[in-house]
């Protein structure tokens, strides 16, 4: 009990090694897809998909991996706050480039 | 306040775990930047020479690119099982999965090495005359090429290093099952280097 206590004192992360293990198989599992999915011949979409499926996996490393998915609010806040910066400079850069 | 003298006191060593992780992740914002700029790049130019991208990026070896990736995947899940594994006090077992992150790592760099060697061999790096004679998108694809990996590789190069230091960490008690933030945030930045190597993979190896 007592030290269960200093745990969650230092932090929440404790999760089990099978979840790793599952996420890490999940991993895997997605790269054979975009792999797979790049020998498609779906023209313009094949650019989208692969980005869908490495943000996909981006996200499987972010919450658990890194721990986002027990962190408190801040933490998510910063990082939802830091990608909106970085999908500005993407969008305006795009509203200027393709017109 | 008098809690909050208490914590400063002599005999308690002043420890913020939050504040630590809250400032990794504000250095791994600064690498989001840094890459991020690259990918801007690398998108502008792809949007505007994509034919040549597209033909320059049949050079690259593919199953070398997926192999590398899944060995990085598999490098972050050691690197998260070392935390698991300190956190249940197993210090043996978190440095025995510490050695097997830094294992993979040189594996990926050795990957990498015969990659770009085949690459130097026919005359493809970066100023070389074989490619200055190519169209101007493959110059610009196998600039981009050499920078973002090359920036990518520095990185796991630099994360081997941290990771040996944290095995020091480990075996000599500094990192401990109720203090391991060090190697908490050292998994951060691995992660993230693994994150960003998943966005290069299929931007580089996949759009033949």
């Amino acid at each position: 009990m007592n030290e269960k206590n200093v745990q969650s004192e230092q932090s929440e992360h404790s999760h089990g090694f099978g979840i790793y293990i599952l996420v890490w198989l999940g991993l895997l599992a997605l790269t054979g897809l975009t792999v797979a999915a790049a020998g498609l011949d779906i023209g313009r979409f094949t650019v989208a998909t692969a980005l869908i499926i490495a943000s996909a996996k981006a996200y499987l490393v972010l919450t658990i991996f890194m721990h986002l998915r027990s962190e408190s609010k801040t933490f998510k806040i910063f990082v939802i706050v830091a990608l909106f910066f970085l999908a500005i400079s993407f969008i305006l850069l795009f509203a200027d480039y393709s017109f | 306040m008098t809690t909050q003298a208490q914590v400063h006191s002599a005999e308690h060593v002043h420890r913020d775990d939050l504040g630590a992780r809250l400032g990794m992740w504000l250095f791994l914002f600064t690498e989001l930047i840094l890459f991020g700029g690259m990918f801007l790049v690398y998108s502008v130019y792809r949007f505007s020479h994509p034919q040549e991208f597209h033909i320059a990026a049949k050079e690259l070896n593919t199953i070398v690119g997926t192999f590398n990736t899944m060995i990085l995947l598999t490098s972050s899940l050691t690197m998260v099982l070392s935390i698991a594994a300190i956190q249940r006090d197993n210090k043996k077992l978190s440095i025995f999965f510490q050695f097997l992150t830094i294992l993979l790592a040189v594996f990926f760099m050795v990957n990498k090495f015969f990659e770009w060697s085949v690459k130097f061999h026919h005359g493809i790096y970066p100023g070389s005359e074989t490619l200055l004679n190519e169209k101007s998108g493959d110059i610009l694809f196998f600039g981009l090429y050499y920078v973002m990996t090359g920036l990518h590789g520095l990185h796991v190069l630099v994360g081997i290093v941290i990771i040996a230091v944290m095995m020091r960490f480990t075996s000599k008690g500094i990192v401990t099952h109720d203090n391991y933030i060090k190697l908490e945030n050292t998994g951060l930045y691995w992660h993230l280097v693994d994150i960003i190597w998943i966005f290069l993979f299929p931007l580089f190896y996949l759009i033949t």
